[in-house]
């Protein structure tokens, strides 16, 4: 998809973790307000793409921006204030465990300000839990919270920033939920990009989930992506690849590792 | 394959581990300095105070009753010990001059790091590397916060400070529990017990054994925090940083002890001269 005036943009990033190459001097350009999915099967890199978009990893080879600017050889200070504009939420939470729910959302608020004004920032964090359905969660603890919950409260902590991001990039926010809790975080999704105008990208190996929340679609296969969409172009797509994935059919060399 | 390859392979192979650990401790070193970087910064703020205070409060406070036992077990094994000896050469009243030395300037600061390598050392690794199993750390630079600067920097200063004051703790009741089993088991006398204390063991002994036990401090909360923040993945992960910080650190302390001890008795010699007990 040709994407005009890109918020991020990968440019040939190739990264390897000793012998295993993930991703191959990959191109990506994503679009300001949208939901872009980024799709593949388990261990194809999907994570570790979503990192090198908020300097968490940096690439082999290759150049990242964000807003023009690049960001991929910044050091950790020098990318405090790109951080303070993407908004992360992760695979497994990443919840403080020792601080309380209302604690967890107003973290990056408190420790973005130099002189924070607490009252207005507990206000606010208050104000994102109701958003995301959880008024009168505020003084439990993450332990205490099922895994639908804490995702929603990874959600709001992502959300509870004054102004709010200009980024929120979600890895796998629907896996391990059942159906009907994923569909939640899935309308959350669409909801916050409504009421924000934020990008967010979305990694997923959820086709569902991905045709809910998705205005375009990727699916990075050996490195690279080998679609470019709307959900609904991959899910009628004929490449044996595309439709292998959709269909949730084994590769043949998956099937050959089998024993007998 | 031939002998010479297999010479190589294992040339090659020591040369790689060597290089390995070499770069390992290079990334250490760079861990403290930049830990010890931010002292300043939150020594001088309020915030930084509010994270070093309940640190202080769960590496510091809760290690008291298990520092007292520490020492007071130790003051009691040494005079258990040392009585017939002292007893049968006539001299059993100096008694007390050398179990006190023993514990302000070595026992006292080498088993109170002991224990906190174990009890502090332990808890901080586990507690670190859960948050890096579990992504946090990743989080908090997401959020562009230093995972160093928040964790890392107020866990060290608590260790630095507190290990001397807990020695404090563990000097005392060695002493007191020496002199409740050499006055109460023994029937030795107090007066000359404290008496030849008072003459022998000095204020820079005191002042040494403290000192120590701040190098043995600053030496746990560095190895701790890095074992947490360079594990494994998984549970296992986990329980081997801790064995490693616990390792680690006690073999650290006793190397750290053998130096400071060539170090300080070289300063006394030069500047008081050689000091005897008898």
């Amino acid at each position: 998809m040709e994407v005009a005036n890109p918020i991020i943009e990968l440019r040939g990033v190739t990264k390897s973790f000793g012998p295993q190459h993930v991703l191959d001097n990959l191109d990506l350009k994503i679009g300001r307000g949208k939901v872009t999915v980024i799709m593949g099967r388990s261990g194809t890199g999907k994570s570790v793409l979503l990192k090198h978009i908020v300097g968490l990893l940096r690439p082999d080879r290759g150049e990242v921006y964000f807003d023009g600017q690049r960001i991929d050889h910044l050091s950790e200070r020098q990318l405090v204030p790109i951080r303070q504009r993407i908004s992360f939420v992760f695979q497994l939470n990443a919840l403080f465990d020792s601080m309380t729910v209302l604690e967890n959302v107003a973290f990056p608020m408190m420790q973005n300000s130099r002189h924070p004004d607490k009252k207005k920032i507990r206000e606010l964090a208050r104000r994102c839990l109701q958003m995301v359905g959880l008024a009168g969660f505020e003084h439990k603890r993450p332990a205490e919270l099922s895994g639908g919950e804490k995702k929603r409260v990874a959600v709001a902590r992502a959300i509870a920033l004054d102004p709010p991001p200009d980024v929120i990039l979600y890895d796998e926010p629907t896996a391990g939920l059942d159906p009907q809790r994923a569909d939640v975080i899935n309308r959350l999704i669409r909801q916050l990009q409504n009421e924000f105008r934020v990008t967010s990208v979305v990694v997923t190996h959820d086709m569902k989930s991905a045709a809910a929340v998705g205005d375009r679609a990727l699916l990075l296969w050996n490195g690279r992506f080998c679609a470019d969409g709307t959900p609904m172009d991959l899910l009628r797509s004929h490449d044996e690849r595309v439709r292998r994935f959709v269909d949730g059919v084994a590769e043949p060399e998956d099937v050959a590792t089998l024993a007998g | 394959m031939n002998p010479g390859n297999i010479a190589v392979r294992l040339i090659g192979g020591l040369g790689a581990a060597a290089l390995a650990q070499l770069a390992d401790f290079g990334r250490f070193w760079i861990f403290c300095a930049n830990a010890i970087s931010y002292i300043p910064i939150d020594l001088t703020t309020r915030r930084g105070w509010s994270r070093l205070l309940p640190q202080c409060f769960a590496i510091g406070t809760r290690s008291v009753p298990v520092v007292m036992l520490t020492g007071t077990f130790v003051g009691m094994v040494l005079v258990v010990q040392g009585w017939n000896q002292f007893d049968a050469n006539g001299i059993a009243d100096r008694l007390g001059a050398v179990v006190n030395l023993s514990v302000v300037y070595e026992l006292g600061p080498v088993l109170a790091g002991v224990m906190l390598a174990g009890r502090v050392g332990g808890a901080l690794t586990a507690e670190l590397g859960t948050m890096n199993v579990t992504e946090q750390l990743l989080a908090l630079r997401s959020m562009g916060t230093d995972p160093i600067h928040f964790l890392v920097t107020p866990r060290f200063l608590a260790c630095l400070l507190l290990t001397p004051l807990l020695t404090v703790y563990a000097d005392l009741m060695g002493a007191l529990g020496a002199w409740v089993i050499y006055t109460g088991v023994y029937g030795g006398e107090s007066k000359p017990f404290w008496q030849h204390t008072a003459e022998f063991v000095e204020l820079w002994d005191l002042s040494m054994g403290l000192i120590k036990a701040l190098f043995f401090g600053g030496a746990i909360g560095c190895i701790s925090c890095y074992c947490g923040f360079h594990c494994r993945p998984g549970a296992e992960g986990v329980g081997r940083a801790c064995t490693v910080a616990f390792v680690v650190s006690f073999i650290v302390i006793l190397i750290l002890d053998f130096f400071l001890n060539f170090v300080m008795n070289g300063l006394y010699a030069l500047w008081y001269g050689t000091k005897a007990l008898f």
